[in-house]
């Protein structure tokens, strides 16, 4: 294990506890009353699945800039996200918002963005042409999403669907979890294979293939590993952007650089950044809780100012 | 897109007779197979039953190639010449097994090229592009590394033979953003050193550097055929061709025109009727110097 992932994973064992105890009241194991019920039912889901879900959008995040070459990529790129949130604006559209329909329409978007990229992208596994039908892909999925809240039949369904886009981890419970760990966990692996692929990406696409890397299997890999882990975000916490886009940059030197160094890091900066967030959230003495999206957001767009500007004195 | 593309007039037609006129006699053609060579190859399996040699078989690409052959063999250096648009980068992917031609074969061995698993193909053939892009900044050990990836080892060893064999032993845990140009160049030819490949095609490798690392280069290269390998370049300048190849390939918008012997191949008259420009070299040969319009 590498230095990164020990002291990642050394953070992430004493965030997790701690994050159990935080929140608007603080929570004292053997003082407050119904402390195991707040624990066990509540606030120890909320907090596995503020892992899951940020150690997928972490690992996502990597696997994606490594594929495009480029740092500024995020797991949104390929529509996948806006795919999964189609899907669950028409659930909630449709009144079907109950149980396990919204979480299953939200994976059928994803699906279908991830179908529909195959489809397009065809089998000779090129990269510009791939990006550009994600994009494509994730503009369409926000225009269908802007209509449907426009279709919303009355003022409290639109709401409701504005509410839920901003992403949240509030009232979520085991179900949730055992929905969303699996598929963010098959995700992660699928990523990992990915990882010599990528590295070999370093030096092109045609010295990658002469290095006896498929582009075709390559490109399944990624599609199908950010499609579990985005997807299945998606589907249980809403849209919750920048984590893909900053956990990878902070991770990067911690590591060698490698693309395959940063999937296994990233997924566990991630699981650390949005369960810290979330905390943050709840403590927040805001009339409502702030949203976990929002607020992710708000840390995120001067993040990737900052970058840019980085950026802009480095072409200086 | 890249520049070969412009070269659209180039009817396949036409072009099989110019193909075959200047196979310079080597009685090399594809088909004949020699089982006792086989063994030279390394896993000699028995569908690759052929001399070890790399052979392009009246290779077609629309618009790029019209009715390439040529066989190239290991332990030399064969320098692929000709003016832009001529088709020189797509011959190097062709016989690298990254394009497939509209017809025609490349047969590596004896065996069509295609027919390899890619992490064979890329055990045999290291393939150096001509942008040299590392998108990461990696160390210039990791670098060199990844020309293990067909092998699914670290290749310790081999990485630092590598290293070793291009001087870059106190580079090696240097981010490759602080290398300059010829020391990048190295490194990124380590990379395909490490990978040992019996074959390394390099595109333009000498295109962006000075005359001292162009030379220290150039006898890498060497000394890498010299070992064994069959050595492909790409090359611009006629007088690295005729100086260090020992054999040169001319291309003319997509055929043939010559593949011989650099003195003969890179002919005044030649040069003259390829390049659209009067030219006479000047020196012994091994030494020449070009002076051209």
């Amino acid at each position: 294990m590498t230095r990164a992932n020990l002291l990642l994973l050394l953070a992430l064992a004493v965030a997790v506890p701690l994050s159990l105890l935080a929140g608007r009241v603080w929570l004292d194991p053997w003082a407050t009353p119904n402390a195991a019920v707040i624990l066990g039912e509540l606030r120890l889901p909320r907090a596995l699945l503020a892992v899951a879900i940020g150690g997928g959008l972490g690992a996502a995040g990597a696997a994606m800039q490594g594929y495009l070459r480029n740092p500024l990529a995020d797991p949104g790129l390929f529509g996948i996200a806006p795919g999964a949130a189609l899907g669950a604006v028409l659930s909630l559209l449709l009144g079907l918002a109950s149980g396990w329909w919204l979480p299953l329409f939200a994976l059928a978007g994803a699906a279908g963005a991830m179908g529909l990229l195959a489809l397009i992208a065809g089998r000779a596994g090129g990269i510009a042409l791939f990006t550009l039908a994600g994009m494509m892909i994730a503009s369409l999925a926000g225009a269908l999403t802007s209509l449907a809240i426009s279709l919303a039949p009355n003022a409290f369904a639109t709401s409701e669907i504005v509410v839920w886009l901003m992403g949240a981890l509030t009232d979520r419970g085991w179900p949730d979890v055992a929905l969303a760990a699996p598929p963010t966990l098959a995700g992660i692996a699928l990523l990992r294979l990915a990882g010599r692929g990528l590295d070999a990406l370093t030096l092109g696409e045609v010295a990658a293939r002469s290095l006896g890397v498929s582009p075709a299997r390559l490109q399944a890999l990624v599609v199908a590993g950010v499609g579990l882990t985005v997807g299945s975000g998606v589907a249980v916490a809403g849209v919750i952007g920048f984590v893909g886009l900053m956990v990878p940059h902070l991770v990067r030197p911690l590591t060698d650089r490698r693309p395959s160094s940063l999937i296994v890091p990233s997924a566990l900066a991630g699981a650390l950044l949005v369960l810290l967030a979330d905390c943050v959230c709840r403590i927040l003495p805001l009339a409502t809780e702030l949203r976990l999206g929002i607020a992710l957001s708000l840390l995120g767009a001067p993040f990737f100012l900052h970058l840019l500007l980085k950026m802009r004195r480095e072409v200086a | 897109m890249t520049r070969d593309e412009a070269n659209k007039g180039v009817g396949p037609g036409e072009s099989v007779s110019s193909g075959e006129s200047v196979s310079s006699g080597e009685s090399r053609s594809p088909g004949r197979r020699s089982a006792a060579q086989a063994a030279l190859g390394s896993g000699s399996s028995p569908e690759r039953t052929g001399r070890p040699e790399l052979a392009a078989s009246d290779v077609h690409m629309a618009g790029r190639l019209a009715g390439i052959s040529a066989a190239l063999r290991p332990g030399e250096v064969t320098a692929i010449c000709g003016p832009n648009g001529a088709g020189k980068s797509t011959l190097l992917q062709c016989l690298a097994g990254l394009l497939e031609p509209d017809s025609g074969e490349v047969l590596l061995d004896g065996a069509p090229i295609r027919s390899l698993h890619p992490r064979e193909r890329a055990r045999a053939i290291g393939y150096l592009p001509q942008d040299g892009e590392i998108a990461w900044d990696l160390s210039v050990r990791n670098l060199v590394a990844l020309g293990r990836l067909p092998h699914g080892d670290g290749g310790g060893v081999q990485v630092a033979g590598a290293l070793a064999a291009l001087d870059l032993e106190s580079f090696a845990s240097r981010p490759v953003s602080t290398l300059s140009g010829g020391e990048r160049a190295r490194a990124l030819l380590a990379r395909v050193l490490a990978g040992e490949p019996r074959w390394i095609l390099a595109d333009e490798p000498l295109a962006a550097l000075d005359l001292g690392h162009q030379l220290a280069l150039i006898a890498h290269l060497k000394q890498a055929a010299r070992d064994g390998a069959g050595v492909v370049l790409v090359l611009h300048d006629l007088a690295l061709a005729i100086n260090h190849a020992d054999r040169v390939l001319v291309l003319d918008q997509g055929r043939l025109a010559a593949d011989d012997a650099p003195e003969i191949a890179l002919d005044p008259g030649l040069i003259g009727r390829v390049w659209g420009v009067p030219a006479r070299w000047l020196g012994e040969p091994g030494e020449r110097a070009l002076v051209a319009g």
